[in-house]
């Protein structure tokens, strides 16, 4: 039997590797999109998980609306990710720092 | 299991916005090869519309509908009126500028629409989905707005960092209520705080959770340390956008803020309030020593946006409806002035010209005397100088501050609005006693707009010889 707290540790793991995805990557701003939807999944898992134990299926519903807004904004950011490399032929992340201050 | 079907009335103004949002986001394909204003006309109708739906039925007991998930009450219906009544200033400054910046497109009137009714469900949200649903909604429609122009560098880099970096905190926040909802087994704000206030939950989930909720506002709102964005996305992005992100929203996100921690989890005051402490401190001091050297306009007014967040969550600190309803008073101040604010470089901005930087306000007063006063006023009010607005702002939630028995944090911040008067009278000072580069008179790009910006800076004035109407009705709806 699995416990709450394997699931829970999980989500924890996914959720580590997600924010390492966010800010040690400097090369690609795909890879940026991949670590926010690894994120959210992180937190699905946390919601499913905590579902099941709780014997409430409010959890569940809850992903399912992660899941559809996930589909959203992983369309904008696509959207944005081509109009930048229309701009700048080049979609790497040290490339975005013209503004400072 | 039988289903009952919850009652639509009070949340008729959302309902009617969405749906003539959508009607019109059809009827611009057609209207806009015509007629070139339709869309904006229909878009300040819809508003109006709106608001005097959200005027009529005003609520002042509170109302549950959609099982428990949306609520209508006085606090919300005010904070409505005032996201309306500001969006229909936001669409009124940006229409010349998108004409002269030659990207006046439909979609700019629409996604701003579904932008206001994104903040409409933020505000009436009463469980955690129906405010991550409300938040997305917002959030989706301005990144969108960001990346309009689709040709400049900054505006793009602007949204990528604005998408990334709201994502993460949309991430973080839902991260933090996963472990509200394992805790308490509850969605719903008023379950959750009676069940917290039973102790018979986890209480390491639960801080757990409050930290993270906490980052994923603090993001929202654009607090230090989690401010990284704002100044960039405001420089960036379109002035019309900035305009809109820097005023509407951020009601929103009050309202959020308000919901989430004094509503869902007024159990875990202590939890929170040692957070927000933290970050009202980091943000009032970022918000005026940063902004001094600042030569954009537009950046001067993102960073100043970070130290009136501190002042706001001074109010939240004091933890007592007089110190909530202190800060919503400061934050519908503050959506005023920075609307009248960014309201004035919108107006003067030319094709090729942005007019967002200090220097080009030299000599204002030798070039145009009547803009120049209206600045001043604007300047004078978000320094909080009496008799404007924005002293009363500051009076009421150092106030409160001062009661709940945070003398300290109270004469930190009086000092930080000391130090952050500088910058504001050093626009003062360029604009009265700088010689102009050129002597030609300015204007404002139409008539329409020299009225609008002349309106709106007055209004801060006037609001500051009156100002116990407003203060008595942000008083009266908590």
């Amino acid at each position: 039997m699995i416990a709450l707290s394997d699931y829970l540790i999980f989500g924890a793991i996914l959720f580590t590797v997600s924010m390492a995805g966010i800010f040690l990557n400097r090369k690609n701003v795909i890879v940026l999109l991949m670590s926010i939807e690894l994120l959210l999944l992180a937190v699905n898992t946390n919601l499913v998980a905590f579902s099941y134990f709780l014997n409430d299926v409010t959890g569940q519903i809850f992903v399912f609306f992660i899941l559809t807004v996930a589909a959203a904004e992983a369309a904008i950011g696509l959207a944005i990710i081509v109009l930048v490399f229309r701009n700048r032929k080049s979609i790497n992340v040290d490339d975005l720092g013209s503004m400072k201050g | 299991m039988n289903f009952v079907i919850p009652s639509f009335i009070p949340a008729i103004p959302e309902i009617v916005l969405l749906t003539l949002t959508s009607l019109l986001l059809i009827a611009d394909t057609i209207w806009s090869k015509r007629s070139e204003f339709a869309t904006y006309y229909a878009t300040q109708l819809i508003l109006l519309v709106v608001g005097y739906l959200v005027l009529t039925s005003f609520s002042t007991s509170q109302i549950l509908t959609f099982d428990g998930s949306f609520v209508r009450d006085a606090f919300g219906d005010v904070l409505k009126l005032v996201i309306v009544v500001v969006s229909m200033g936001i669409f009124l400054f940006s229409k010349e500028y998108l004409l002269q910046n030659k990207f006046y497109r439909g979609e700019y009137f629409t996604l701003g629409l579904f932008g206001v009714l994104g903040m409409f469900v933020m505000v009436s949200a009463y469980n955690l989905i129906t405010m991550y649903l409300g938040l997305e909604i917002m959030s989706l429609a301005l990144y969108a707005m960001v990346a309009m122009r689709k040709d400049n560098q900054h505006a793009l880099e602007a949204a990528m960092k604005y998408f990334v970096l709201g994502a993460l905190a949309t991430g973080m926040l839902l991260y933090g209520f996963s472990m509200i909802y394992g805790a308490t087994g509850s969605i719903q704000f008023d379950e959750m705080a009676q069940i917290i206030a039973s102790g018979n939950v986890d209480n390491v989930v639960l801080s757990f959770g409050v930290v993270f909720i906490v980052i994923g506002l603090a993001f929202k709102l654009g607090a230090v340390p989690f401010h990284m964005w704002v100044p960039d996305v405001y420089h960036g992005a379109p002035t019309a956008v900035t305009l809109y992100i820097g005023t509407a929203p951020k009601i929103a996100a009050f309202a959020m803020l308000y919901r989430i921690l004094v509503e869902g989890l007024p159990g875990l005051v202590e939890d929170w309030q040692s957070l927000i402490v933290m970050i009202s401190v980091l943000s009032l001091i970022v918000g005026a020593v940063i902004t001094l050297v600042q030569e954009n306009l537009k950046r001067l007014l993102a960073y100043s946006g970070i130290g009136h967040i501190g002042f706001i969550l001074l109010g939240i600190i004091a933890a007592n409806p007089d110190g909530y309803s202190a800060a919503m008073f400061y934050t519908i101040v503050y959506s005023i002035t920075a609307l009248a604010g960014f309201g004035m470089i919108v107006a003067l901005a030319r094709t090729n010209n942005e007019f967002d930087l200090v220097a080009d306000f030299k000599g204002m007063n030798k070039r145009n005397p009547w803009l120049a006063l209206m600045m001043l006023f604007v300047m004078f009010s978000m320094a909080g100088i009496p008799p404007f607005v924005g002293f009363y702002a500051k009076v009421v939630v150092i106030e409160e501050v001062v009661q709940a028995g945070f003398t300290w944090l109270a004469v930190l911040a009086v000092f930080m609005a000391v130090i952050s008067a500088f910058y504001y009278l050093r626009v003062v000072k360029v604009m009265y006693f700088d010689e102009p580069e050129d002597d030609t008179k300015i204007e404002p790009v139409s008539n329409q707009l020299n009225w609008a910006v002349s309106f709106v800076s007055i209004a801060l004035l006037v609001l500051g010889l009156m100002p116990s109407s407003l203060i008595t009705l942000c008083y009266n709806s908590l």
